[in-house]
């Protein structure tokens, strides 16, 4: 079963398309980060998700049900950009709004999460620190008991303590529930370790997707004279290429298997950072690894 | 995931994000060398997935990994329901074996340091070559 599955998707806003042509299957089971430069389609792309906009083109399901259908809605939860909570109202308040414009709600798990976090029901939201409102925008979205939890960019907004804290929590309920996540964000550093499948949205395309493990093994760097770099890129799907007079760093895209060293060169593994961080420099090239890569051209791209 | 077990576990986690190792391999090397330095036990329970997640806020996923490492090197094994616990331990080299490799590695770095290296420059040369015997011993496995 697939947590999300697109085809052809496409949103238009007027004139200009905030999503075109996004192909996507995205296995259930996951933690899915979304990453991409500010106007690349993430809240777009999280907003068909969730049925609050309705695509121009193409088809979008969550967890076989079409997007913005009754039971696609029951099994999945919102956490918005801002979290926007009724800021004169307590939190008990906002529990009880929950709880009665949802027919899945788990009041007792709710309570229990404040309690455990520390957060007075009498206090009024308004009143709340940006890590405790976070914590609450994420209690009353796993009181709903998702089998999808969309987070759009739920930390931006956190200092380092509250953003550990606030993935701490969303680890918990992973382990706990065996949700599929799917959240955005901006900050790179902040996908590290928590997501373990990866989407880039680029320009309002996909650019990257898969497992986090197969896109590490399946990229490395190069390291060798400059010298040689023309000799050695040209054989290789280069990703980036990056020369200084004498010495040459190559972002590749292959398996360690697949990819001989040339002599005189060194092969170095790359982290999740530096990979993401690569294809946002280099909006051409694409990274199609997942189970439905049937477009081989698309694969063949690289800039 | 796990039920709530009376005993915690005789270790806690910490990663390093500067040391470039992955996160599911920190913690498999932390295990080894929490066994080598007697804080683990055989029957020893190693620390739930949910503690581990909540204290370090990584994938669940990550842990399972580790813990599926451990148990494929003879290290731990999982009981259903119960958790991971600790079941096997380290080749250990002899003292003598030990202390033998040990005034050969001394000769090697009076050699070094008469050519000119520093301690900088051993620490450097030698993970680099530990770098090479790791990639050796992968592409034995692969």
């Amino acid at each position: 079963m697939n947590a999300v599955e697109t085809s052809g998707l496409g949103k238009r806003y007027g004139g200009t398309w905030a999503l075109r042509d996004c192909t996507l299957a995205i296995p259930a089971g996951h933690v899915v980060a979304l990453a991409g430069p500010n106007g690349a389609g993430k809240s777009t792309l999280l907003h068909l998700t969730v049925g609050l906009a309705k695509q121009s083109t193409g088809a979008i399901s969550v967890l076989g049900n079409a997007a913005g259908s009754l039971p696609a809605l029951d099994r999945v939860a919102f956490m918005d950009q801002d979290a926007a909570l009724y800021s004169g109202l307590s939190v008990a308040d906002m529990l009880q709004m929950g709880r009665s414009m949802n027919r899945r709600w788990d009041q007792a798990r709710a309570r229990d999460r404040l309690a455990e976090l520390d957060i007075p029901l009498t206090r009024r939201i308004g009143r709340l620190s940006g890590g405790q409102h976070a914590q609450v925008a994420l209690t009353l979205a796993l009181a709903r008991r998702p089998d999808l939890l969309v987070l759009d960019e739920p930390m931006s907004a956190l200092d380092p303590l509250a953003r550990h804290e606030f993935k701490s929590a969303l680890m918990t309920a992973v382990a706990q529930d065996g949700l599929s996540v799917i959240f955005s964000s901006h900050i790179v550093s902040d996908l590290e370790r928590v997501c373990d499948y990866l989407v880039v949205l680029a320009g309002g395309r996909v650019q990257v997707a898969g497992q986090t493990e197969d896109l590490l093994a399946g990229h490395h760097v190069l390291v060798g004279p400059t010298a040689q770099a023309d000799q050695v890129a040209a054989t290789l799907p280069v990703v980036r290429d990056r020369r200084a007079t004498a010495q040459t760093h190559l972002l590749i895209r292959a398996t360690g298997q697949t990819l001989a060293t040339p002599p005189g060169w060194r092969k170095e593994p790359v982290g999740l950072e530096e990979l993401v961080l690569a294809y946002l420099r280099e909006p051409d090239a694409f990274a199609l690894p997942g189970p439905r890569t049937s477009d081989a051209t698309k694969e063949a791209t690289f800039s | 995931m796990e039920v709530d077990k009376e005993l915690p576990s005789p270790i806690e986690f910490r990663l390093d994000p500067g040391s470039g190792v992955p996160t599911y391999l920190q913690l498999v090397q932390q295990v080894e060398q929490a066994l080598r330095l007697g804080y683990l036990k055989q029957g020893d329970q190693l620390p739930r997935v949910k503690d581990v997640v909540a204290g370090l806020a990584i994938n669940p996923n990550t842990v399972l990994k580790a813990y599926r490492e451990l148990e494929h090197r003879g290290l731990a094994s999982g009981r259903r329901g119960q958790g991971t616990f600790v079941d096997g331990a380290l080749p250990m080299v002899g003292l003598r074996e030990q202390e033998a490799l040990r005034r050969g590695l001394l000769r090697w770095m009076r050699t070094a340091t008469a050519a000119g290296l520093d301690e900088e420059g051993i620490v450097a040369l030698v993970s680099s070559a530990l770098h090479d015997l790791h990639a050796e011993n992968e592409e034995v496995v692969a």
